[in-house]
């Protein structure tokens, strides 16, 4: 045999951190699109409420914020109606929070698959993030309806303007963020449990920590003291952006829209070196 | 003879792995860990470990699972890989199916290689069989259209055409099995890995299990890597057989050889699970069963059983009771003898043996249940499956396994009566 030395497959202890198998990802790209069928079909299968709660969920979580941040506290929105400004706010966070929440458990909730045969694992995290794409365009139909309803009866005017084009870059911005931050935290899970109770609460702080129900400037000036948290949370600025994207508010930074993806970028990387890390030993630990 | 194409290449490969809990330990050692690379170290934990044998205690956190193994498989072979529990096996499968990585060494492969021990892996049941058989042929590694090509053929072998388009939920539990088994069994690797699969299902699907392995194997000339506690399986269907003990290469070669090698190994091993018979009256040190000719335990070896226990009862009338079960529980014998004349036990260690004569026992496997007795009375300690053995075929006149508890045969007389 001329090439005897020439092997197809080498398995070795450990790959370097940046060894990336761009090509295996794409070899398996089937399985990817097959994995995002899997979501969507079972979940409109299992219940026929399924597609409601979909609806159901951030309808609820508006009223109640309007009730208790606007109503209650006294939250000026300016001249958008206080419940469309909670709907945007819980719809762009809940993609965020569910790409966050989905792919934190990604090694732990296919620990049988995993344990038995091997693909690229990080397909199962990145299915989410898309099959969640969908429910996030669910969300932003909800959303739309309500934005015409509101225009029809004359409480707010529609105002939109040229910076629609940048709603893609947010919502690939909030997708990254949480698949990032998400595989860093199941790629954790897999040895230190704690972070699984950790995560539950500390996106409970996060969400009031993002302007999700207040914009970014009351914050500014009821406690200035603190608002530098805010201001520097770029989820706060992916929120607030795709608030002012929808309620044609020009108030809008370029630079900082590029910031925040940089970031975003940077966070996705991160995540996707643990996750590679982690993906080779983790049955062992898990 | 052309040298045939290597397939499968292994250097030097060791796995371990950490005993115990993971708790706060792990977070120190990973960092100890961590300091050691970032400065240059090696890994201070891959340097200690202990040899991976279950039933004694060692003093290291570390042990390992996989320790230096070494070969070379060539295209067509198919080789059996037999060991006790917890040798390695599963985790060797583990690591050349790329579930686990190694700790040192290499496995370099010459092509796909795709394991049976996954069968209906990542099955939806909410799903019809269609949407599963994409779904599973993706996970197990085809694109959608290498799928497509083979669907018909898929559906007709699992047998399950006119339930394709129903949600599995609705199926039965064979007929899972059945799809699931048709799927991994058209996905042509050039190395199958089958892991203890023949033990799940119906006797058919058993049959046609093997059958699609003997396919593999000699018609498409495909390299098989089959992991098995079935030694009539590995006999039928290796060229060659590899037996791991305590995560060492203990064996590599023919396969008749490799099975009396791990018979023997078998032998040695069991008699170290003995030890958690004891109370404070009776501590069992140890018993063991061994042929009385030749080396193999067989129908014509005859059999020595050999017990050694510690007493610590004074002056009272001991006596030892051996039962010896076969494999469908059946007492075949249970006899018992005075360990000493009279009341006038001591505290120490006490030595019994007994014989059974050749052409007693069938061949079979077989557990002894040890009862030690006071003043021919009362039990004062039950030590059940205190032992193991298996007693081979060997020295009977038929080439398989007789019907019969017992292999001895009646005194025959015949005589001529009458002329008509």
């Amino acid at each position: 045999m001329a090439n005897k030395d020439q092997w197809i497959i080498e398995i070795t202890p450990k790959k370097s951190p940046l060894e990336f198998n761009f090509k295996e990802i794409w070899r398996y790209r089937d399985l990817l699109f097959l994995f995002v069928k899997r979501d969507i079909i079972t979940l409109y299968k299992q219940t026929i409420l399924g597609p409601l709660w979909y609806l159901i969920q951030p309808l609820f979580t508006s009223v109640i914020f309007t009730l208790i941040f606007n109503n209650v506290a006294g939250i000026e929105t300016g001249k958008v109606p206080p419940f469309l400004f909670n709907l945007a706010g819980i719809t762009a966070w809940g993609y965020f929070k569910n790409c966050l929440m989905n792919t934190s458990d990604t090694f732990k909730k296919n620990e049988a698959i995993f344990g038995k045969v091997y693909f690229p694992r990080v397909i199962v995290p990145l299915s989410i993030v898309i099959s969640n794409l969908v429910r996030f365009g669910i969300q932003l139909l909800i959303f739309v309806s309500f934005y015409v309803y509101f225009i029809s009866t004359g409480e707010m005017q529609l105002s939109l303007n040229y910076t629609l084009i940048y709603i893609p870059f947010i919502v690939i911005t909030m997708g990254l963020t949480g698949l990032g931050l998400g595989n860093i935290i199941s790629s954790l899970v897999t040895k230190y449990r704690d972070l699984t109770y950790l995560l539950s609460f500390g996106i409970q702080l996060l969400m009031y920590l993002s302007a999700v129900m207040y914009p970014i400037h009351v914050i500014k000036e009821k406690v200035p003291k603190i608002s530098w948290i805010i201001e520097y949370n770029p989820i706060a600025t992916i929120i607030e952006t795709f608030r002012n994207i929808s309620f044609g508010d020009s108030n809008i930074s370029i630079i900082r829209i590029l910031i925040v993806l940089m970031i975003s970028f940077i966070i996705f990387l991160l995540g996707l070196l643990v996750f590679n890390r982690t993906e080779k030993n983790f049955i062992d630990t898990v | 003879m052309m040298k045939q194409k290597l397939i499968l290449k292994i250097e030097g490969l060791s796995k371990q792995y950490r005993l115990g809990l993971i708790g706060t330990k792990t977070l120190t050692h990973d960092l100890n860990r961590w300091f050691h690379r970032v400065t240059g170290r090696i890994d201070p934990y891959l340097k200690i470990g202990e040899k991976n044998d279950r039933s004694t205690t060692g003093n290291s956190d570390y042990v390992w699972a996989l320790k230096n193994i070494n070969f070379e498989v060539e295209e067509g072979e198919v080789v059996g890989i037999i060991g006790k529990n917890g040798a390695g096996k599963s985790t060797l499968l583990k690591i050349l199916s790329k579930v686990t990585s190694p700790s040192v060494g290499k496995v370099k492969l010459n092509g796909r290689i795709a394991s049976l021990l996954e069968v209906g892996t990542g099955f939806h049941p909410e799903m019809t069989g269609r949407e599963n058989v994409f779904l599973n042929g993706a996970i197990l590694g085809m694109t959608k259209k290498e799928i497509k090509k083979k669907l018909d053929a898929i559906i007709s072998f699992s047998g399950c055409e006119r339930y394709i388009d129903t949600p599995v939920k609705r199926y039965s539990s064979g007929m899972t099995v059945r799809l699931a088994f048709a799927v991994a069994a058209h996905l042509e690797p050039d190395i199958l890995v089958v892991d203890e699969v023949l033990a799940v299902g119906d006797i058919e699907f058993q049959k046609k299990a093997i059958g699609k392995m003997q396919d593999i194997s000699s018609s498409e000339g495909r390299t098989v890597l089959f992991v098995s506690h079935n030694m009539a399986a590995i006999k039928n269907l290796c060229t060659r057989v590899m037996v791991l003990n305590n995560g060492e290469l203990a064996f590599d070669g023919r396969v008749e050889e490799g099975l009396s090698f791990y018979k023997e190994l078998a032998r040695i091993g069991e008699t170290a699970n003995f030890s958690s018979f004891k109370n404070e009256h009776i501590e069992l040190l140890d018993i063991s069963v061994t042929p009385l000719n030749g080396k193999i335990l067989s129908i014509s070896s005859g059999i020595e059983i050999y017990i050694e226990f510690r007493n610590q009862l004074d002056n009272i009338n001991l006596d030892c009771t051996v039962e010896i079960v076969n494999e469908d529980e059946v007492v075949i014998y249970h006899n018992g003898a005075l360990v000493l004349d009279d009341r006038n036990s001591e505290r120490g260690i006490y030595r019994l043996k007994a014989e059974l004569s050749p052409y007693l026992l069938n061949s079979g496997y077989y557990k002894i249940n040890l009862i030690f007795g006071k003043d021919q009375r009362y039990v004062i300690l039950e030590a059940k499956d205190a032992f193991a053995f298996e007693v081979d075929i060997l020295g009977s006149s038929a080439s398989s396994k007789k019907p019969g508890i017992l292999y001895r045969g009646f005194d025959w007389k015949s005589e001529f009566i009458e002329n008509k």
